[in-house]
């Protein structure tokens, strides 16, 4: 199956990502090939074969309940402490007031 | 001291006797990087201060005849995707040039537990994604036996290191090879544990259910020496299997002779290097000759495994790639008038070319209208792939093959080809999609110098079963 720009503008989109014209038509050709290449998984009938998610999955421990998507362990539901807000923040590009700050949410449309 | 032959164990026991210091060992190690590391580009960052005060912890204990832990004074290189409180954390992409962690990964909390000095964080493709280490945005590493070369990838800087005596051991992460390719292209012992045996508490992920940290060693009992101390259930990952951890040396002690070795067809067939080839068939040679039984087999579904892994892992990395977006850590783009333009061109402007195309290739995979085309159909492939494995040990103790195809190819050979790229792993992907541990061992070198190994893969969770094969291999090559 081909991918057209059409494709890869939407994909983009969908991403957030924005591209340059030049990392568009590159997109193009290189998802192409490797989609072209992945698409041999269709020469294999996998009908009625659980798709696998999880590795955890096929060692399930006593306690763990894999049909219920559980991982081999869970630990007690418990509260514990965590980072405090001031260690949070301090990679933060821009930060006010104890809280993220970004640019406007909505735009005004002006 | 030449620092290229030291051994966790022989750079403990120096400690130990008082033929060294630990600060005196790092000093060396620093000097050793100042003078060496320009040419070969396996450190990004240097955490002068935490070393040196570990060190002084180890000679503190050393100077007043107190038992030391079983690290005491090794010094290690961590992979750049491993978090490190207050020591920059890259994860060799430009957006996190700045990122200061505020916490430790657990593989590295546990090293400096057992008494393992940190020299730094080193190079690898961004976000781990990549076979050469050519996709890191601070430049590529280059291997020791050969700079016109490239060390592998994506854990080159840990490869590299351990190989031009930088280190004396390194914390990698393995997704589709990444421990294991580069220690074949560096000469180094590479080794990937079982999913879930070692916490992925603090790696950066890339594809969490692909993703393993585990170490890059001189000799396989190094590498079970570090295992030993990373291993185990941590309740920060919920992944972290409740499987006992045995004591490796000693399972590793039991005789090899009567192991089942499997050798499956499909891994020496069409692209298979003859000098990789005639290498590995001297290994399994060896191996009979230490009194294993080999044994013909067939992983048949083993040319479905790049294309699988291609839908799985960059699925798993565009879900796990979206957090960077330059709200809470990372690089943030000026130019944006809005938030949803900030996310767009802080991520346009801080992922490399081979990240975006893996956000990509995955969002497409997740999208409406091709996630049943493509990423079911890729998990259900997977299962077919670990029943593979899962006949064979019905058959075999372990399987052994090639670790790459080829040995180190030069810079630039691959990086406009992103297919011919994808395939440098075409032997390594099976073990992370199949979960099962896989280690690495240099089993000689080609005509022009270059590194070879081989690889050894097992059930889940006997990686003392790998080890002890990979150990009577090395053996076997050091008295041949």
């Amino acid at each position: 199956m081909d991918i057209t720009e059409k494709d890869v503008a939407y994909v983009a989109d969908l991403a957030s990502l924005e591209l340059t014209a030049d990392e568009r038509s590159r997109m193009v050709k290189d998802l192409g090939a490797i989609i072209h290449y992945i698409s041999r998984l269709n020469e294999l009938d996998t009908s009625g074969v659980p798709p696998l998610a999880q590795i955890a999955m096929l060692n399930p421990l006593p306690a763990a309940q894999p049909e219920r998507g559980e991982a081999s362990t869970l630990r007690e539901d418990q509260a514990l402490p965590s980072l405090d807000r001031e260690t949070v923040l301090q990679n933060a590009p821009q930060q006010a007031k104890g809280f993220f700050k970004v640019p406007r949410v909505i735009s005004t449309g002006e | 001291m030449d620092l290229k032959l030291l051994t966790v164990a022989s750079t403990r026991s120096a400690i130990e006797e008082r033929q060294t210091t630990a600060a005196a060992l790092v000093e060396q190690f620093y000097v050793k990087i100042a003078a060496e590391d320009k040419q070969i580009n396996a450190y990004l960052t240097l955490c002068r201060e935490r070393a040196l005060a570990q060190a002084a912890r180890i000679d503190e204990l050393a100077g007043k005849g107190d038992p030391l832990p079983p690290l005491a004074g090794v010094p290690i290189a961590i992979k750049d995707v491993m978090v490190t409180r207050g020591v920059r954390t890259t994860a060799g992409s430009k957006i996190l040039e700045n990122y200061i962690p505020p916490y430790d990964c657990t593989a590295v909390e546990r090293l400096e537990q057992a008494g393992a000095i940190i020299l730094g964080k080193v190079n690898c493709d961004e976000f781990a994604m990549g076979s050469s280490n050519e996709n890191s945005a601070y430049g590529p590493v280059r291997n020791p036996h050969d700079t016109s070369r490239v060390p592998g990838g994506s854990s080159g800087g840990a490869a590299a290191s351990v190989a031009a005596g930088t280190s004396v051991a390194a914390l990698g992460s393995d997704t589709g090879g990444s421990i294991r390719q580069p220690a074949s292209f560096c000469g180094v012992v590479g080794l990937m544990p079982t999913y879930g045996r070692v916490s992925r508490y603090g790696l950066i992920a890339f594809a969490s259910s692909l993703d393993h940290i585990g170490p890059l060693t001189r000799s396989v009992k190094d590498a079970a020496l570090l295992l030993q101390q990373i291993a185990g259930q941590d309740p920060r990952d919920a992944t972290s299997a409740a499987v006992p951890v045995p004591n490796y040396l000693d399972e590793m002690q039991r005789p090899v002779a009567g192991t089942r070795v499997g050798i499956p067809a499909e891994y020496f067939g069409e692209g298979l290097d003859s000098e990789v080839r005639a290498l590995v068939e001297k290994s399994i040679d060896l191996l009979r000759g230490a009194g294993c039984e080999i044994v013909p087999i067939s992983l048949p579904h083993t040319k479905y495994a790049i294309p699988t892994y291609y839908v799985v892992a960059t699925a798993e990395a565009s879900a796990n790639l979206a957090r960077f977006d330059g709200v809470r850590y990372g690089f943030r783009s000026s130019q944006s008038a809005t938030l949803a333009q900030m996310y767009r061109h802080s991520r346009d402007e801080g992922f490399g070319a081979e990240v975006k195309r893996r956000i990509m290739l995955g969002t497409y995979a997740l999208s409406a209208g091709y996630y049943d085309a493509y990423y079911v159909k890729a998990q259900q492939v997977r299962t077919l792939l670990a029943r593979d494995f899962e006949q064979a040990f019905a058959q075999v103790d372990v399987v052994l093959t090639p670790t790459a195809p080829t040995p180190a190819f030069k810079l630039g050979e691959k990086s406009d080809d992103p297919l011919a790229m994808y395939l440098a792993d075409i032997y390594t992907v099976t073990a992370d999609l199949a979960g099962i541990p896989g280690i690495s061992v240099p089993c000689g070198v080609s005509q022009s110098g270059l590194p070879v190994g081989a690889q050894i893969l097992g059930k889940h969770f006997d990686e003392a079963g790998i080890m002890r094969v990979a150990q009577a291999l090395e053996h076997a090559l050091a008295n041949q």
